[in-house]
């Protein structure tokens, strides 16, 4: 017994740098011996809750630069936790390298190793390994860009005033989620330098601006008898990252507020991968605390007591209530992830006959571990659910498929878990994962740049989905004062490809 | 090994620039709601803490969203347990299960927040265009002054307490048993006396004996210092708020019919000013409500800003309760006496003669400083703003006012001239703690 408790990482609820560093140690080498992971180095970082709740307001990064619409966001937060209505997050963990994790202070020391495990260990190994953050983000500039960011903004407040930075920075949020490239690959950040040497030269260009240059005749002949194919090939239309366009294309922009467009763009570029793994990554930080807390459990390095509330942490975090239970509020991406990953492991050491037959490659392969290190390092959600969501998992959650039409005053049952539903409902779910088709499909159709200017955006229009009246009206002003001139906005069918609304800024009130 | 950082003892408030901005944004929201709130709250909790609903205008945050109502969705939901393929639910209103569909965060714009007192505060100012070294001797926070309170055991070197930390020192080296000088010295005469003497065998035994013991004495004087850091003491001081005198302040007004919502609130920011100028000079106020029409009472201020009276207006009569009052209650040797009041300018014919007898007869001997004003309407400040003619009682104060340099006669007509009334009680600023 004595050996055994020698052995314990951990006793009581307090925690310390040492026993942080040394639970650390243990949980690593396990993780790396038994699941063969592999992380960015990790720098733990302890913060108290307020910290934690400025961390949620500047959406979870340690930098950012300065925004009203953060303050909003911290005024509802701090509300929130204040009334009780919302715990905080126990950690946060960015992608970058070195991996930063937050540790809140008032965690106990059974938490902390927990939240290690979790975030230190399970997030870091998927933004290190997952293809999307591999191709998509780049880890070790991420946190001189936002420094970068915010830097810049602030100058550009000190220079052109702060009404004039708010007016480009609301514009740019609204168009967010039209600010990435969902298909193409984006370009690497530049580095530091050949950041600030595009900023001299910038500055060099604003300096030597002589308007003589302006008078100087135009050669003819090139603008003209330009068909609208040619334009739009030389534009590269249609294009779908709205930000980028504007910020390339807009004749009433200032070089200074291009630069803020593109930091808004790089940032939310930044955080599409996460949206895109959201069941992935979190799946996969709980299947690794899980099964390396219940590893270190079995070789006697924690306490039972210590046990007993991961556990119990572990299970809330977990907890999918039903569809007609008053908290559901969607599917926990946690729980999804999680047993997902576990079936996975069935799948592979102990199949059915079914399994069998829906996964002859994994079925009974026994080397769970290389088929989820795998799966985390190929996959997204919905590529992830579409091929590994299994009819057992489908009964267990009992799963079933609602279709919703909005003229007609009943929902209908279209799948339940049943022979002829697996198929269907695997793949609603996967389709419901999949960002870029869940959100409003908005392009750049047509600009002539040498006439008047008019900005044609397109609405692809599917399920007969259309948009919010008010909020697109709104929107619309904004890429209005982006752009400088006319902007309008046609909703196309998908189907039939016929134009279903036509909204042009010019007929917007105020 | 991973890297810590312990981020504890960062700075906090990193969000602090971001709710300024936010605040700055809603600005023209909140100061309606502030403008709100003063018509709805006692004057004297004004200051207080203050929750305002999340501005509506302005903090939208737009961007390009599907219509909830519009097209065919497809949701896979979890925990099926009577439904077979083809079952139709009937939808109950909205949201029977679409009220969780993800990105509908209505909800967030539906909150209320805490406006902490300086902002509350900045708001309200920014309405009546105070000039700034006003708002900041009104945020002022009351003076303190250090007192001496007992003695501490660290503190900085000036603060040094020789006394007390020599009796320290001393109580130590008794308790320690220091050896003393004399008994140093003594000893020393000993060993010359003994030296100087022929030696033999007892005077060299002796000789060894003695300095021995010199040696031992010697190195507990060393070890024993003689003032030891344990017994340093400081002197401690305490921050005392200085002692300020109490202010009772008056306010009166006529309650008559044609005192209407608009010059009721107008007379309300104007009482505000004044209680908060006086919140910040003494350590304590008291406000008497005093209204009147055809004659006076003291009431509560419940009634006295919502409740109106019939009749006639006689302002004497306040004017003789706010003199009963003083007799009764207010000292002038124990209270500061200030007094404002409000009134559209309306008198009974030969009453001004009165008021003019009563200021200058008995009111003003016991007041610090009398504030009136005449609320008019916006029209007429066109035509009266310069002009020395107008109602009976005003006349009947201008020759007031000639007389005392504390009375101060004003008319407003919005909300930033009412300050000027008060410009002569925030220039002449006596040093807090002069005063008695």
């Amino acid at each position: 017994m004595p050996a055994s408790k020698a052995r314990l990482l951990f006793s009581g609820s307090d925690w310390d740098f040492t026993k942080l560093s040394m639970v650390y140690d243990a949980i690593e080498e396990i993780a790396v011996e038994e699941l063969q992971l592999d992380v960015y180095p990790v720098q733990l970082e302890i913060i108290s809750s307020e910290q934690m709740l400025d961390a949620y307001a500047s959406v979870g990064m340690p930098l950012m630069y300065r925004h009203w619409s953060f303050g909003k966001h911290f005024l509802y937060q701090e509300l929130l936790y204040r009334k009780g209505g919302r715990g905080l997050a126990y950690e946060l963990v960015i992608n970058s390298d070195p991996c930063i994790v937050y540790l809140m202070e008032e965690n106990t020391m059974a938490l902390q190793a927990l939240v290690t495990a979790h975030a230190a260990l399970g997030h870091n190994h998927f933004f290190k390994n997952n293809h999307l953050f591999r191709q998509w983000t780049d880890a070790a500039t991420i946190l001189s860009y936002l420094d970068f960011a915010k830097d810049y903004i602030a100058r550009c407040e000190e220079r052109h005033g702060f009404a004039a930075v708010e007016e480009i920075l609301d514009a740019a949020h609204a168009l967010k989620g039209q600010g990435v490239f969902r298909y193409q690959r984006p370009p690497k950040l530049s580095s530091e330098q050949q950041r600030r040497e595009l900023r001299e030269r910038l500055e060099y260009e604003e300096r030597s601006y002589n308007d003589l240059w302006r008078t100087l005749p135009t050669s003819r002949g090139s603008s003209e008898g330009q068909n609208q194919a040619e334009r739009k090939k030389k534009l590269n239309l249609p294009e779908e990252n709205l930000l980028y366009f504007l910020e390339k294309n807009s004749p009433a922009l200032e070089p200074w507020q291009r630069e803020i467009i593109r930091i808004v763009r790089v940032i939310a570029q930044y955080f599409y991968p996460q949206q895109q793994t959201q069941v992935m990554n979190e799946g996969c930080a709980t299947f690794v605390h899980y099964t390396l807390m219940n590893m270190l459990f079995d070789r006697g390095r924690i306490s039972e007591g210590a046990m007993l509330e991961m556990l119990s942490n572990h299970s809330n975090v977990v907890f999918q209530p039903g569809f007609d239970d008053p908290r559901f509020s969607g599917i926990n991406p946690y729980a999804l992830g999680l047993d997902m990953m576990q079936d996975i492991k069935r799948i592979a050491t102990e199949p059915t006959e079914e399994d069998r037959d829906w996964f002859p490659d994994i079925a009974g392969g026994g080397d769970w571990r290389r088929i989820l290190l795998d799966a985390w390092a190929d996959h997204r959600d919905e590529s992830f659910i579409r091929q590994y969501l299994s009819p057992a998992l489908i009964r267990k959650w009992r799963l079933f498929l609602l279709v919703d039409s909005a003229d007609e005053p009943h929902y209908k049952v279209a799948s339940i878990h049943n022979e002829r539903g697996y198929e269907k409902i695997r793949s609603a779910l996967a389709q419901s994962y999949e960002i870029g088709a869940n959100r409003p499909d908005i392009q750049v159709v047509d600009v002539d740049l040498l006439g008047d200017r008019h900005l044609r955006l397109q609405h692809t229009v599917k399920n007969g989905i259309l948009l919010e009246d008010k909020s697109r009206d709104e929107t619309l002003r904004h890429i209005r004062r982006l752009w400088g001139y006319e902007v309008s906005l046609a909703s196309v069918d998908v189907g039939t490809g016929a134009t279903i609304a036509d909204r042009a800024s010019s007929q917007l009130a105020g | 090994m991973p890297i810590f950082i312990d981020r504890r003892l960062n700075p906090k408030d990193r969000s602090l620039a971001n709710r300024q901005r936010f605040l700055k944004r809603a600005r023209e929201e909140l100061k309606q709601n502030v403008r709100d709130e003063i018509r709805n709250r006692r004057i004297d909790e004004v200051d207080a803490e203050h929750a305002v609903p999340i501005p509506k205008r302005g903090t939208g945050e737009p961007s390009f969203d599907d219509a909830k109502n519009s097209g065919r969705r497809e949701r896979v939901l979890v925990g099926n347990k009577q439904f077979a393929e083809g079952d139709l639910i009937p939808k109950r209103g909205q949201g029977a299960f679409g009220s969780s569909t993800p990105g509908d965060t209505a909800s967030e714009d539906d909150f209320r927040f805490v406006l902490s007192h300086e902002e509350f505060l900045d708001l309200f100012f920014e309405d009546l265009e105070l000039p700034d070294l006003v708002k900041l001797s009104l945020k002022e926070i009351v003076a303190f002054k250090p007192h001496r309170a007992g003695f501490t055991q660290s503190g900085a070197p000036t603060n040094i307490n020789v006394g007390r930390t020599m009796r320290n020192s001393y109580g130590r080296r008794i308790a320690l048993k220091r050896p003393k000088r004399e008994d140093l010295e003594a000893l020393e005469q000993e060993l010359a006396l003994l030296r100087a003497e022929p030696p033999n065998q007892a005077a060299r035994q002796r000789i060894m004996a003695l300095s021995e013991e010199f040696e031992r004495l010697e190195r507990r004087r060393r070890k024993i210092a003689y003032v030891d850091p344990v017994d340093i003491r400081f002197n401690r001081f305490e921050p005392q708020p200085l002692p300020n005198a109490s202010a009772v302040m008056f306010c009166l007004m006529d309650v008559s019919g044609s005192m209407g919502e608009r010059e009721k609130d107008l007379a309300k920011r104007f009482f505000v000013l004044l209680h908060l100028f006086l919140q910040r000079r003494y350590k304590r106020t008291e406000i008497v409500f005093i209204r009147h029409a055809h004659e006076a009472h003291e009431v509560d201020e419940e009634t006295f800003f919502n409740s109106t009276q019939s009749g006639g207006t006689v302002v004497s009569t306040a004017l003789e309760e706010m003199h009963r009052v003083i007799a009764k209650r207010y000292p002038v040797s124990e209270w500061n006496i200030y007094a404002a009041q409000a009134s559209d300018g309306d008198n009974f014919l030969t009453d001004s003669e009165r008021c003019i007898a009563l200021l200058d007869g008995k009111l003003m001997r016991l007041c610090q400083y009398f504030a009136y004003v005449e609320i008019i309407d916006e029209r007429e400040s066109e035509i009266f703003g310069t002009t020395e003619n107008g109602t009976s009682l005003w006349q009947a104060y201008s020759t007031v006012a000639g007389r005392w340099s504390n009375f101060q006669i004003s008319r407003i007509a919005k909300a930033a001239d009412i300050y000027p009334v008060f410009r002569k009680l925030f220039t002449k600023q006596p040093p807090v703690g002069k005063r008695t």
